[in-house]
């Protein structure tokens, strides 16, 4: 028994070095094109690119200064092989409006973003998991109509309408949380930097009062996301679970005379599984950049909140550093989500995925 | 329930009931509310809200006109939905709102479906090199969030209406292709096509003359929601004062607009015309929900 299993072992081994070169290849061109496209909305616009930057109240050396100073008034192709060639260095170019570079100040705030992004995401999966088993479960019933009018509502949410309402009923009416100014309150210095989740790192160097600041600060904004990001989970949960139900082998199990409670949520689940993880994945990627819509109003220090300065005061140099970074975000974590899944599943690797 | 009439056949009415015809209609149409009360209520919303649109504006006042001496009046006969810190009527804004959103929301559905649609039939229908290619440019528009995409088009471009508009619809395209090409790939395969290749229609014709009419499904069902999210995606970019700005009537620069109010105690500046963009977006939502599901977001 020993060859084939060793036989195998190798078979998958070509198979997986094959899928990830492939794999890698293609993400590496996506990078580029995403550069590519971001370079070209930038930099080819209508009108005076530098005075755009300086903006409506600069004078004439200002202008020349920001045109010297970023290269506006080479050709276009060679601003795009100095961009290129930046970029490979990991240099995404120096803000216009605090002249440092992009790239380190949106990695200082990359933790918080993080941090909100995280709790959300656990917030819409504890809401959207058990609320789209149980409408499954109970299709076409009140409970069923209930769980999707909630989905509905969750995407049909405008994030800044049911921010506004939660700051307006508990920060401001019955006070039960801070304002929306920070991530902690004024005075209040932040744990010791390990990970840069105050949360995490105020446990870990036992300030915990700290800790339960920071989760309070965190409240109203991972509701506001939690419940919009819960949407799309509990419509995947939903169908998923419905067409599992569905299938051969919960029939059988049935017909075996398996518990209802088990074949719900010990064989259902286990085979709604894989979309489910695909939604959270795709969900976890949207926020990965922050949100600048909550961040903007909640005064979140992160890099929605540095996008939407960046935005506000035209400093495209830095909104463009945002945008590039959002998207190879999103590219990576692409890449780990296939590769899990071609863990999982043979039929992915071995180059067979139309195969139904 | 005294006529006992197998439910099974609604269409079947045997003689000797016929005069119960009329009240089995009525109890047939309650069925239906029980059966999909969400696409009646996504429906009786759409109907509200489409009216409000095309004859609210003639019923109410000016959205523009200020009047110094009724600032932050709140929510009265008078004034539906209070006054603004211009003593602008709130509920006539949110009226005149209505017309540009909705408008807005449907242009820009309609525009990315038909550059979707064009673009998804080419990819999925010649297949190759062709829908290699496309499918890679589309891998890199996905990889920005939609709404991260239109704002940075619409920050590097001039703010008008017009701007917004492409802008919004840019980020919707990739959407459209995938619903398209998907339905494609499997229309290609039916008999009919070889039908309409062997009578001697050109490739380009029978692309766009026979399997993209009958690839349209799914995208005309995308498009409701689209135009949900378009509506949220506009007044989320004029929110944060991009795209749409001040004085215009329009919920998302009414709620930024409005937003500091809330500080001060004047809530009904913002939570009114906000409230107005979820029951609106929610009114598509719900219908584009029911025949298909939302598999967009």
């Amino acid at each position: 028994m020993a060859a084939p299993t060793g036989a195998a072992t190798l078979l998958s081994k070509v198979g997986m070095g094959r899928y990830l070169a492939k794999r890698f290849g293609i993400s590496l061109l996506t990078v580029f094109g995403i550069v590519v496209v971001v370079f070209f909305i930038v930099r080819v616009v209508p009108g005076d690119a530098a005075s755009l930057r300086a903006g409506p109240y600069a004078n004439e050396e200002r202008i020349q200064y920001i045109a010297d100073q970023y290269g506006l008034d080479d050709p276009i192709s060679e601003q795009f092989v100095d961009y290129i060639s930046g970029f490979v260095r990991g240099d995404l170019g120096v803000s216009i409006r605090t002249d440092q570079p992009v790239l380190g100040e949106l990695v200082d705030r990359l933790p918080a973003s993080l941090e909100l992004a995280l709790y959300s995401v656990v917030l819409a999966v504890l809401i959207g998991v058990p609320l789209g088993i149980v409408a499954a479960a109970k299709q076409g019933t009140w409970l069923d109509h209930f769980a999707r009018f909630f989905a509905v509502l969750g995407s049909s949410m405008a994030l800044f309408w049911l921010g506004l309402l939660l700051i307006f009923f508990f920060a401001f009416g019955l006070r039960w949380f801070p304002g929306p100014v920070d991530r902690l309150a004024v005075g209040t210095s932040p744990p010791p930097m390990v990970t840069g989740f105050f949360t995490i790192d105020g446990v870990l160097s036992g300030q915990f009062a700290v800790a339960w600041e920071a989760v309070r600060y965190l409240a109203l904004p991972v509701f506001t996301l939690g419940f919009v990001l819960a949407a799309p989970i509990l419509k995947m949960v939903r169908a998923a679970m419905i067409e599992a139900l569905d299938s051969d082998f919960v029939r059988t199990a049935k017909a075996v005379g398996v518990p209802r409670t088990q074949m719900l949520f010990v064989d259902g689940t286990r085979n709604a599984l894989i979309p489910v993880i695909t939604t959270i994945g795709i969900v976890f990627g949207f926020m990965l950049g922050g949100n600048i819509i909550v961040e903007f109003l909640f005064s979140w220090p992160g890099v929605g909140r540095y996008a939407f300065d960046a935005i506000s005061t035209r400093d495209l140099e830095s909104l463009q550093g945002f945008v590039i970074m959002v998207g190879v975000l999103y590219v990576i974590l692409n890449i780990v989500i296939d590769v899990g899944y071609a863990l999982a599943d043979p039929r992915i690797r071995l180059g067979r995925t139309s195969s139904k | 329930m005294s006529t006992t009439v197998p439910d099974r056949s609604p269409d079947f009415v045997p003689e000797e009931f016929a005069g119960a015809e009329k009240q089995s209609r009525t109890r047939r149409s309650l069925g239906f509310v029980r059966r999909k009360p969400l696409l009646v209520i996504g429906a009786a919303l759409l109907l509200l809200f489409t009216g409000l649109a095309i004859i609210g504006p003639f019923f109410v006042g000016d959205p523009l006109s200020t009047d110094p001496a009724n600032t932050f009046q709140p929510p009265s006969a008078e004034y539906w939905f209070g006054t603004d810190r211009f003593g602008r009527d709130v509920f006539a804004r949110s009226v005149y709102a209505a017309r540009l959103d909705l408008t807005i929301g449907i242009v820009i559905s309609v525009l990315a479906m038909t550059v979707g649609s064009v673009i998804g039939v080419i990819a999925g229908y010649f297949g190759g090199a062709t829908d290699e290619v496309m499918m890679r440019l589309t891998d890199v528009v996905l990889a920005f969030p939609g709404f991260v995409l239109a704002l940075i088009i619409v920050a590097a471009l001039e703010e008008t209406m017009v701007n917004v508009i492409l802008a919004v619809s840019v980020s919707f395209v990739p959407y459209f292709i995938r619903l398209t090409r998907a339905q494609v790939l499997k229309e290609r395969e039916l008999e009919y096509v070889d039908g309409a290749r062997l009578a001697g229609n050109s490739s380009l014709r029978v692309a766009f003359r026979h399997v993209l009419p009958n690839s349209l499904g799914p995208s005309v069902v995308g498009a409701t929601l689209v135009t949900g999210y378009a509506v949220l995606t506009v007044a989320g970019l004029a929110f944060l004062s991009v795209g749409i700005q001040p004085p215009t009537a329009e919920w998302g620069v009414m709620v930024g607009e409005g937003a500091k109010d809330i500080i001060t105690g004047e809530w009904w500046t913002s939570l009114f015309p906000g409230g107005m963009i979820v029951l609106a977006v929610m009114a598509f939502h719900f219908i584009g929900d029911e025949f298909g599901g939302d598999t967009a977001s």
